[in-house]
């Protein structure tokens, strides 16, 4: 079994009107080489579930960034958008439609779409703007919300090795939001450092198993990564 | 010293030995900075790690080791790291023993509204999960806003994060505990009386029999 495609292939499945889901944490774990080809590629349209938006010191073309920029996403399911004032100004406007969840109910709701359960009781958000719309329960005598599964049609999430079968492991915090999404799609693409062989990876730190994993493909070396992360945050001011 | 570094600098003295503590995007992170050297507690990361030390040197720095605003952090000895869900169950599961979070508006029922403003919503992160499940929740602004007007309310006007769920509140003039009975100042900055601070305050206060000086250490 060899899932390992290139870069122009695993764009080979988006098309205008899409729900995406991307991994990554405002930048970190983002699978950084697939974004930019879905910004080049000039789909439209998008629904774009991805947990914040992109890292403060984002100046250009750096993760989510672009796909704002160039007007490519209808509507945003996420968690923060505050760190892109590109996007809050886009949502202030109207073109941009923001879908708030707090962050533990997003991962929830995406845990609960690729692992077949129906919904989830959440205590967050009973007495705010949060429970809007929603079916709220009291078990036990304390007030939950229904939060319903969320799932997407094509998913890019980042891992440190890859091998052939899909397998992934992952480094330090960058794992973040990445097995969770990978699960939860119909397609997932497994964006990775180094890609290995099978048998490289031990089983014990498999951080997503194969069967999640439809495709995997070549991202930046973890030199290339660092040196760009390194940009990012000298560039910043908060490395010294 | 600025007003944010003594704020962070107050809310550091709020800690246990032994706490599980996480601290919001923004002002308190900077508490990271501030923790008294023989205080041992154990930091949350929102993203998915215990025990993030401090921000490493130019070339020290990973490129997967990022705190809850992707900003480079080292990890102590010790440290874990794990996904969101399972970041999430130790905020909203109770495992966290105080929060520090960062507010726009707190007032004296224990409401803090920091996610939402009129015609600006930055969105609510983990904040609102935090205030749910963590056991004691300190927020932390300034006292007023830069045009003077108070930000400790009777009543929040901007859309909340949490409903009657904060226990202290650290501002650069005052400190106040929440009861169930309302707010009671337990401290005021050198050189205000209280009379001065009831005028930039709109929320009601008693005062503590023992009410002292702001302290910093």
């Amino acid at each position: 079994m060899n899932k390992v495609i290139s870069l122009n292939q695993a764009m080979e499945r988006l098309h205008d009107g899409m729900t995406i889901a991307t991994g990554g944490f405002a930048g970190v774990g983002a699978p950084l080489k697939c974004i930019r080809r879905i910004a080049e590629s000039g789909v439209r349209d998008l629904t774009l579930i991805c947990v914040a938006n992109c890292h403060p010191f984002t100046v250009a073309e750096f993760d989510i960034f672009p796909l704002f920029a160039n007007g490519q996403v209808r509507k945003f399911i996420t968690c923060h958008n505050g760190t892109n004032p590109l996007a809050m100004e886009l949502s202030r406007k109207g073109s941009l439609e923001v879908e708030f969840y707090p962050m533990g109910t997003w991962i929830e709701k995406l845990r609960a779409g690729g692992s077949g359960l129906g919904g989830v009781l959440t205590p967050t958000g009973v007495g705010t703007l949060v429970e809007a719309g929603k079916q709220k329960l009291t078990i036990g005598g304390r007030e939950y919300l229904l939060e319903l599964p969320l799932r997407a049609e094509l998913a890019f999430i980042k891992g440190f090795r890859g091998d052939p079968m899909g397998n992934i492991e992952y480094r330090g915090v960058a794992i973040n939001t990445n097995p969770v999404i990978a699960a939860a799609a119909d397609f997932t693409v497994a964006e990775v450092n180094e890609i290995v062989e099978v048998g490289d990876i031990e089983p014990t730190r498999v951080g997503t198993p194969c069967i999640f994993v439809d495709a995997v493909v070549q991202g930046h070396s973890l030199a290339e990564q660092e040196a760009v992360y390194q940009e990012l945050w000298t560039r910043g001011g908060i490395l010294r | 010293m600025d007003s944010r570094e003594m704020i962070s600098r107050r809310a550091a003295l709020e800690l246990a030995d032994g706490e599980v503590v996480n601290l919001g995007f923004g002002m308190p992170m900077a508490v990271v900075n501030y923790l008294p050297k023989d205080l041992n507690v154990v930091l949350q990361s929102e993203n998915g790690c215990l025990m993030f030390g401090p921000t490493p040197r130019l070339g020290q720095q990973d490129s997967d080791l990022g705190n809850a605003g992707s900003m480079p952090i080292t990890l102590k000895p010790g440290a874990s790291i794990f996904d969101f869900a399972t970041s999430f169950g130790i905020i909203r599961g109770g495992h966290v023993s105080s929060a520090i979070l960062g507010a726009l508006e707190v007032d004296q029922e224990g409401n803090i509204a920091n996610w939402s403003m009129p015609g600006r919503s930055p969105g609510m992160g983990g904040a609102m999960d935090l205030v749910v499940g963590a056991r004691r929740i300190i927020a932390v602004l300034q006292h007023t806003d830069k045009a003077e007007a108070p930000k400790v309310l009777k009543r929040c006007t901007l859309p909340l994060t949490g409903k009657g769920v904060v226990k202290v509140i650290i501002t650069d003039r005052a400190v106040f505990q929440v009861t169930p009975e309302g707010l009671v100042l337990e401290e005021i900055v050198a050189g205000m009386s209280v009379d001065e601070l009831r005028r930039i305050t709109e929320a009601e206060f008693s005062v503590a029999p023992g009410l002292c000086e702001y302290r910093l250490a």
